[in-house]
C-alpha cells in the first residue's frame, strides 16, 4: 500500500517559483474619466528593489492597466496583453474597445488556472459609451465592473477609505440632499493622493513614487486639470479618447 | 505554590512548547507581536558612547507606531537599545533598570556597565531564546566607556562601534566605511545618525525618525528626534464630516443633571460647621 | 493487496464510505505510473556559488564589480573564478548564484552572439536586448520549475546611452542607477545609493571606482563568502573594459584594544 502519511503530508518542494513585490494600485471611475494609479516601489522582503518600477501601463488611448503583486509574472502578463492587443489591431484596423480587453484578460488568466500568474489587474477607461469604467480581476479572472477599487499590498488600508469617499458607506446624506454619483476629476485626484500618502505613512511597502494615468472621454474638455503640477500628454491616436500621467513624490522610508 | 513535584522531572516544562505548537499545526496562529524591525547601533567615541535607534515598529507590514522611543533607559549613565519583539525588549529593560536600582542601592556604589550586561545574558540564556530581545547597550561607569551587543539566545559582543536589527547590514556598512578611533563628539553624532538613516532609507523594516542618545561621565544627553527626515505630508482635502453623518437606529435623552429637594424630617439638623 | 475498499478507486463504494468521508486528494493513486516521474528530476539547488556583484552608473557609463571567489558551501574552493563576462561590444554581464549555470548563460550567449554575427544584418545587441533575452530565458525556466540558479546584473552603453538592469531565477527584472545581488543587497546597496542616486551625471570614473572598492571592501569585512580579490568592468562609449584581478586593503587595527566578550578586562 502507498504511504499514506507521505500523502497526507506533501512534501515540501524546494523551489518556489513566485515572489510578492509590495505596492499598491488603485482605480477610480468618474462620470466622463478614469483614473489609474500605482506606487513604484519595487520589494522583496525587507529589501527595496528599487524605487521606480512602473505598476501601471498605457494599453491603448483610452485603457490603462495596473498589475500588483508578483513583478516577474506582471509584466509577462502586460507583455501578452500589449501583443494580443497589437493582433487586434492588425486584424481590425482599430483599437480593442474597454470591455473587449476585461474579457480578453479573464480568458488570459484563467488560461493558467493551474498555474497561475499571481496578479491583481485593475483596468480602467473609458467604454464605447463614453463612460468612464473600472474593471478588477482576481487572479485566476474572476471579474466585474466597478467605480472603484484598490488592489495589492496596502488595499485593505484603501480600500474601506475608497468605500467611505467614493460609495460614501457609512456617510448619511443631509436631509433632503443625496449623495453625487460620480466625483469631479479634481475631486478624485486629490483622493488618489491623499489615499497613496496615507498608505505611504503606515504600510511599509508602499512610497517612492505615485503614478497616475488619467484617461478623459471624447470630446471632454481638460476642464479640472488646468492646476495640476507635472502633467505630460500620452495621447497616441486621433481616436478622441486622451491619456496624461500625472507623478508625484511619495516618502522614501 | 508550586514545589518539587514526583510527577514531574527536573528543568523546564516545555509542556506549554507542545501545545503551541499543536495549536500552531491546526492552523491557528499565534498572536503577532510588535516590532520585528528595527535599526539599532552604538558607537565609542572620545569621551563616551553614543547609542542611536530609528523610530519605526511594526507588525508584519503594517507600521504599528511612527515614533516610538527604542533606546530604554537603565540607569542614569547606561542606556539599552531595544530591537527584535517589542514587549520583550521593553520588559527586560525595564527589569534590569530596576534590578540595577536596587544593586546600586544595596551596594551603595555607581553600578556598571558589566553589570547590566551580566544581568540581561543570563537572563535571556534562562529563556533560550523564547525572550525575543537583540540589544545594544553603552553606558559609562567608573571604568570606562563601554558597548556590548546582547543577542536573544544570551551571548554578547563587546565592540568599538555595533549594530543590530533588520537594519544592521545597511548601518554596519556605513560603520565599517567611515568609523574612525577616538572621534569627537559631533563627529561620532554625525555618523551614527548616518549609519541610522541608512537603516531608515534601505531597510523596510526601519524608518521615521533617529533618535540618538550621547552618554559621558559628566551626564547623559538623549537627543529625542535629532533628526526627522521622514516628516507627514499635508493631505489634499480636509476630511471632515458634518454633524449627523452617522446613521443611528434609536435616540434617547436623558438628563444628567437632576434637580433634588431635601426634606428633613423631624430631629436636629445636621451639624455641619 | 491495498486493503482499503475507498482506495480501490470509482466508483465509489456507498457500502464503504456512503458520504465519501475519505478526501480525493488524501487517497492513494493506483492508475498506472508515470515512468519518468521520479526520473526527471528538475529544481536542483545550487551547488558552487558566487556571491554579490555590485554596478553603478557614472558620468561616462557603466561600472560593475564581483570578487573571484566560487564557494563550494561554506568551502571558499575555486578562487580565480572571473564572474564578469563581456557579451558583444557593448554588454557586461555580471553573475552571482550557480556557477555551472552561469556557465552555461555565457554559452547561451556565445550562441546567441555568434548567430547575431554571422547574420551581418547591420544589427549589434545592445544591453537591451540582451537583457530582454535573458529575462525571458530565466523566467521560462522559472515557469518549467527548472530555474538557473542565479542573479544576473546586465549593464551596457550603446548609442550614448547608459543602461543597467537586473534578472534572477524568478525571471524578476528591475533597473536603478545601482544595482546590486546577494548580500550586496544589504550591505553596498545603502552605501552606493548614498554616492550615486542624483549623481549619476557627475561621479567620475575616479569616483566610481572608489565607491566601488569601498563597498566591496565592507562586503570582504561582513560577507564570509566573499573574498578580498575582485574585478572591475567598465562600459563606456571606448567599449567594454574588464580590469585584471584587483586586491583589496584591509585593516584590522580596531581589534587591537578588544578583550574578551564581556566582563572579562585582561
Amino acid at each position: 500500500m502507498p504511504d499514506m502519511a507521505a500523502l497526507a503530508h506533501p512534501q515540501q518542494r524546494q523551489f518556489n517559483p513566485y515572489s510578492e513585490n509590495g505596492g499598491t494600485i488603485l482605480a477610480i471611475a468618474g462620470a466622463d474619466f478614469s483614473v489609474i494609479a500605482g506606487d513604484t516601489r519595487q520589494s522583496e522582503g525587507y529589501s527595496i528593489q528599487t524605487r521606480y518600477a512602473p505598476k501601471v501601463f498605457r494599453l491603448t488611448d483610452r485603457a490603462v492597466l495596473a498589475v500588483n503583486g508578483f513583478a516577474a509574472d506582471g509584466n509577462m502578463f502586460v507583455k501578452k496583453v500589449k501583443q494580443r492587443l497589437e493582433w487586434y489591431r492588425h486584424a481590425h484596423a482599430k483599437d480593442m474597445p474597454l470591455r473587449a480587453i476585461a474579457r480578453l484578460i479573464q480568458t488570459m488568466l484563467y488560461a493558467r488556472r493551474f498555474f497561475p500568474y499571481y496578479v491583481y489587474n485593475i483596468l480602467g477607461g473609458i467604454e464605447e459609451d463614453g463612460t468612464g469604467a473600472v474593471y478588477s480581476f482576481d487572479p485566476v479572472g474572476s471579474y466585474e465592473r466597478e467605480a472603484c477599487r484598490a488592489a495589492g499590498a496596502a488595499s485593505s488600508l484603501v480600500q474601506p477609505f475608497l468605500d467611505n469617499q467614493i460609495y460614501f458607506k457609512n456617510q448619511r446624506p443631509a436631509a433632503g440632499t443625496s449623495h453625487p454619483a460620480h466625483l469631479p476629476l479634481p475631486t478624485v485626484l486629490s483622493i488618489v493622493i491623499d489615499s497613496f500618502t496615507s498608505a505611504t505613512e503606515r504600510h511599509i511597502e508602499v512610497g517612492d513614487g505615485l503614478e497616475m494615468y488619467v484617461v478623459l472621454a471624447k470630446g471632454r474638455t481638460l476642464q479640472g486639470l488646468e492646476g495640476i503640477r507635472g502633467m505630460q500628454e500620452l495621447t497616441a491616436t486621433e481616436d478622441g479618447e486622451r491619456v496624461f500621467i500625472v507623478r508625484r513624490d511619495l516618502k522614501r522610508d | 505554590m508550586p514545589s518539587a513535584s514526583p510527577f514531574n522531572g527536573p528543568g523546564f516544562d516545555f509542556t506549554n512548547q507542545v501545545r503551541n505548537a499543536f495549536i500552531l499545526e491546526k492552523g491557528i496562529p499565534l498572536p503577532k507581536a510588535t516590532s520585528t524591525g528595527t535599526t539599532i547601533v552604538g558607537c565609542l567615541f572620545n569621551g563616551g558612547v553614543i547609542l542611536g535607534a530609528d523610530t519605526r515598529a511594526t507588525e508584519g507590514p503594517i507600521v504599528a507606531d511612527k515614533n516610538c522611543e527604542k533606546i530604554h533607559y537603565i540607569t542614569e549613565s547606561i542606556r539599552c537599545c531595544g530591537a527584535g519583539t517589542a514587549a520583550d525588549t521593553e520588559f527586560t529593560t525595564a527589569s534590569i533598570s530596576s534590578n540595577m536600582e536596587l544593586h546600586a542601592l544595596s551596594t551603595g556604589r555607581q553600578p556598571r556597565v558589566v553589570t547590566a550586561m551580566t544581568m540581561l545574558k543570563q537572563y535571556l540564556f534562562r529563556y533560550q531564546g523564547h525572550v525575543g530581545a537583540a540589544l545594544v547597550l553603552g553606558g559609562v561607569d567608573s571604568t570606562g566607556s563601554h558597548l556590548f551587543t546582547v543577542a536573544p539566545h544570551g551571548s554578547t559582543d563587546k565592540l568599538p562601534y555595533v549594530t543590530m536589527g533588520s537594519g544592521s547590514l545597511a548601518a554596519m556598512a556605513v560603520f565599517e566605511s567611515y568609523w574612525k578611533a577616538d572621534m569627537e563628539r559631533e563627529e561620532a553624532i554625525a555618523l551614527v545618525t548616518a549609519a541610522i538613516s541608512a537603516g531608515i532609507f534601505n531597510d523596510l523594516g526601519s524608518g521615521s525618525n533617529v533618535d540618538v542618545c550621547v552618554i559621558t561621565a559628566a551626564h547623559t544627553e538623549m537627543l529625542r528626534n535629532y533628526s526627522k527626515p521622514n516628516e507627514r505630508v499635508e493631505k489634499e482635502r480636509a476630511y471632515r464630516f458634518r454633524p449627523g453623518t452617522t446613521a443611528w437606529k434609536s435616540e434617547e435623552i436623558r438628563k444628567l443633571v437632576v434637580s433634588e429637594q431635601v426634606t428633613p424630617i423631624g430631629g436636629d439638623a445636621m451639624d455641619t460647621d | 493487496m491495498d486493503h482499503f475498499p475507498t482506495n480501490w478507486g470509482r466508483p465509489r463504494n456507498d457500502a464503504f464510505d456512503a458520504y465519501g468521508t475519505h478526501p480525493i486528494h488524501q487517497r492513494p493513486y493506483n492508475g498506472p505510473k508515470d515512468a519518468f516521474a521520479d526520473g526527471v528530476q528538475h529544481t536542483q539547488q545550487p551547488i558552487v556559488t558566487g556571491t554579490s556583484v555590485l554596478a553603478i552608473k557614472y558620468k561616462d557609463g557603466i561600472m560593475m564589480a564581483a570578487d573571484n571567489l566560487a564557494s563550494y558551501g561554506s568551502l571558499a574552493r575555486f578562487k580565480d573564478v572571473q564572474r564578469l563576462c563581456p557579451v558583444g561590444q557593448y554588454t557586461v554581464i555580471g553573475a552571482g548564484g550557480d556557477m555551472s549555470d552561469f556557465q552555461y548563460i555565457q554559452h547561451i550567449m556565445e550562441e546567441l552572439t555568434i548567430d547575431e554575427n554571422s547574420a551581418q544584418d547591420g544589427h549589434e545587441l545592445g544591453p537591451v536586448e540582451i537583457h530582454e533575452y535573458m529575462s525571458q530565458v530565466m523566467y521560462a525556466r522559472r515557469s518549467k520549475m527548472d530555474p538557473l540558479w542565479n542573479s544576473l546584473i546586465i549593464g551596457g552603453f550603446k548609442d550614448g546611452k547608459r543602461f543597467l538592469s537586473y534578472v534572477d531565477l524568478l525571471g524578476t527584472t528591475y533597473s536603478a542607477s545601482t544595482l546590486a545581488t546577494g548580500y550586496g543587497s544589504y550591505i553596498a546597496q545603502p552605501l552606493l545609493r548614498k554616492a550615486v542616486e542624483g549623481y549619476e551625471d557627475i561621479l567620475t570614473e575616479e569616483d566610481a571606482r572608489k565607491v566601488l572598492e569601498n563597498s566591496m571592501r565592507v562586503l570582504f569585512y561582513r560577507d564570509a563568502r566573499s573574498l578580498n580579490k575582485y574585478q572591475i568592468a567598465t562600459i563606456t562609449s571606448a567599449g567594454v573594459n574588464i580590469s585584471d584581478s584587483l586586491h583589496l586593503e584591509t585593516s584590522w587595527s580596531f581589534a587591537e584594544g578588544i578583550r574578551g566578550y564581556g566582563a572579562q578586562t585582561q
